[in-house]
């Protein structure tokens, strides 16, 4: 085996097949997926069916706190999660650019590995596809992910009503100054950590336990909480009131916002969700989030409130603030 | 990092921040108070903080012209283009130039068909470019106050030191006392008060408000960026309001001194002298601008190149000029959120994260 990756790993030839043997086998080893087939054969699956696709294109392709197998797979799993699906199969699309070090596919494909086992997901087909040099960017990853909705759940917007809560899993913008420390570009130091995780395990067994009363979940990833709710009022017509006072952010990742001028509330997370729940049981839910390690910092951050659809904040100084869609000014690639 | 945050929390606590507002809403008059926050940061924290809607009624606070990109003419944007497309060069810019709109195009709409701009988050970012590309001209779009100025400068010495000779700048600095009494002398703006940037003030230190504060007999209180900076910056003006005195107080002791620091004082001097200069919607003042000394000539981009900055009074529907001056809200423009929103602006003060018309429109809807 070459110690980088070569246009002819990527020609379907001798060494496409090496690289499969000798190295993505090591990792991706499965009944689904081993005998690499042209399809993954899933058999019989009992439920409703969810089905997400997506694409990741992170740099730098590793970060504190994870990488962009571990991000590929959280991605896709959370894509489902947050509607009443729990992922049961994944396909895994490499796009590697000539050149690129074994060593760094290797960790890509044990961080997907080891995300995928937590959450409980096969990857059952791949492809792999190699782009002269220039022509990319190290290594893209895109997933096409199959869920089964847990019985009798789907996100309801119209079922939002004024007195709901507004709930997060936890702190805001982890991931998002994370990948930017990483870059070399930031002369900042900080010990943030991506949030990058699998929620399927945290959000699912809410919906059987507290029926009826979980209305709409997202994950807030590019764009953040801020864009999150906008749509979600959008989808909802509904108007969410945030209190500023109960918005979980870690002290480090404030630090970094001050210094860089980033408002939390627009970095990118990928292993939180934003819920609306039902007024009466904000608090059990709330309380049930912070048994799970991935959501022990929830909090009931505002409420739906009567008036016309959009997303407002109360303010630490008293006041009461619009909080809109950013523009522009996005840095790029965060997934 | 954790005292810091606490420090920091110190200064938006809601108990002190409902007080002062009780307090403010006490001490103004029938008639609301007109007072000027100069500086677009505190433009900003006042929008974020929701703080205009809590005062209203007792205080109008107008939105001053403290945001660099928005007082820079469109013959600025013109040259840095031309010195693009005509020149050749490699632009190093702060991100947010790159959506003000010039003549005709702005940096954004020229960088879609080929124009080189490379966004830095310092001009001396913009010397480490220039070294690393030897075979390249770089100009950095030198854009700024008092803040940014011994920055820039910093970067022409380190240039001029390290013998960088591809690095030039093209130079629109200006300073704030000077624009501060072309609006006290404005008799359609009629101001009672002026809140005085925090972090200029640390460069130029607090005297530098006295003759705004003596000759015109405007209250000025430099105040912090953080909600309660803000509220008892409004709050000490209202008190020399009501006993009728105009001096210069400062609320942000803190970090701002009488005198400011005087080693950025003797960078400017070093490396700037002081010039006429146009500010968009305002017009010329005196003695506002900061142009490079004759003895870094080889680092001016507009003697480099002979490309000079056109200063030209704009006319059309766009009423920034009157925003930046406060004569009117954005909110009473004809364009605003309509012909000028910030995914399309039409003029400078929606470009700007710290425009004044943009932080109407993201935080102002209610």
């Amino acid at each position: 085996m070459h110690d980088r990756i070569l246009l002819s790993h990527g020609e379907g030839g001798k060494r496409t097949r090496d690289l499969i043997a000798k190295v993505i086998a090591r990792y991706f080893d499965n009944p689904v997926l081993s005998p690499f087939l042209d399809a993954g054969l899933l058999g019989r699956i009992e439920g409703e069916i969810a089905f997400t696709t997506d694409g990741y294109v992170v740099t730098p392709p590793f970060f504190p706190g994870g990488d962009i197998g571990r991000l590929a797979v959280c991605g896709t799993v959370n894509d489902l999660a947050v509607c009443g699906a729990k992922a049961v199969a994944m396909s895994c699309g490499l796009i590697l650019e000539e050149g690129l070090p074994l060593d760094t596919l290797e960790r890509a494909l044990a961080g997907m590995r080891d995300a995928a086992k937590e959450a409980g997901v096969t990857i059952a087909c791949g492809d792999t596809k190699v782009v002269e040099r220039g022509k990319g960017d190290g290594i893209f990853i895109t997933t096409a992910g199959i869920g089964v909705s847990v019985d009798g759940w789907r996100p309801a917007p119209p079922e939002i009503r004024p007195g709901d809560r507004i709930l997060i899993t936890g702190t805001m913008g982890d991931h998002q100054v994370a990948v930017l420390i990483a870059r070399q570009n930031l002369a900042i130091e900080a010990p943030v950590l991506s949030d990058v995780a699998p929620l399927s395990g945290l959000l699912l067994p809410l919906l059987p336990r507290f029926a009826g009363k979980v209305r709409f979940m997202r994950d807030p990833t590019r764009g953040g909480v801020g864009v999150t709710l906008n749509e979600m009022a959008s989808a909802a017509n509904a108007r969410f009131l945030l209190d500023e006072a109960r918005l979980p952010v870690r002290e480090s990742v404030r630090g970094v916002c001050e210094i860089l001028g980033f408002d939390p509330l627009y970095l990118a997370n990928e292993g939180k969700a934003v819920l609306i729940v039902a007024g009466d049981a904000a608090d059990a839910i709330v309380a049930a989030l912070r048994e799970h390690p991935y959501g022990r910092d929830a909090e009931v951050i505002g409420e739906v409130a009567p008036g016309a659809a959009g997303v407002r904040m109360r303010t630490l100084a008293g006041g009461v603030r619009a909080v809109d869609y950013p523009v522009g000014d996005q840095l790029p690639r965060i997934c | 990092m954790k005292h810091g945050m606490k420090y920091i929390d110190d200064f938006r606590d809601p108990a002190t921040a409902k007080a002062l507002v009780e307090k403010i809403r006490r001490d103004a008059g029938d008639a609301p108070v007109r007072l000027m926050e100069v500086c677009g940061t505190h433009t900003v924290a006042i929008a974020r903080g929701g703080i205009r809607p809590l005062l209203s009624g007792a205080v109008s606070m107008l939105s001053g012209p403290g945001c660099p990109v928005c007082v820079t003419p469109d013959g600025y944007i013109d040259a840095a283009i031309a010195l693009g497309t005509e020149r050749g060069v490699l632009l190093a810019s702060f991100g947010d130039m790159l959506r003000v709109p010039g003549k005709s195009s702005s940096l954004e709409k020229e960088k879609g068909t080929g124009l080189e701009v490379r966004v830095v988050y310092s001009p001396l970012d913009a010397v480490t470019l220039a070294a690393a590309t030897p075979d390249r001209e770089v100009v950095f779009l030198g854009v700024g106050f008092e803040t940014t100025a011994p920055a820039i400068g910093g970067a022409i010495k380190t240039a001029s030191v390290r013998g960088v000779g591809n690095f030039s700048v093209l130079s629109s600095v200006r300073t704030i006392p000077e624009a501060m009494g072309v609006l006290a002398a404005d008799p359609e703006v009629r101001i009672e008060g002026f809140l005085c940037p925090a972090h200029v003030s640390v460069v130029i230190g607090t005297d530098a408000y006295r003759p705004v504060a003596q000759r015109y007999g405007i209250p000025c209180v430099v105040a912090g960026f953080e909600p309660l900076d803000i509220l008892l910056g409004i709050s000490m003006l209202l008190r020399q309001k009501n006993e009728g005195v105009a001096r210069v107080e400062n609320e942000y002791s803190r970090v701002a001194t009488a005198t400011g620091n005087r080693k950025a004082q003797e960078l400017i001097r070093d490396v700037f002298v002081p010039c006429d200069t146009g500010w968009r919607g305002i017009g010329v003042i005196p003695g506002s601008g900061l142009r490079i000394a004759d003895r870094y000539a080889s680092f001016d981009a507009e003697k480099k190149y002979g490309v000079p900055v056109v200063f030209a009074q704009e006319k059309t529907a766009c009423r920034c000029g009157d925003v930046l001056k406060g004569k009117i809200l954005p909110v009473d423009c004809p364009l605003f959120g309509k012909a000028c929103v910030p995914e399309e602006p039409y003029g400078p003060c929606m470009v700007s994260s710290e425009g004044s018309c943009a932080a109407y429109y993201k935080y102002g809807a209610l």
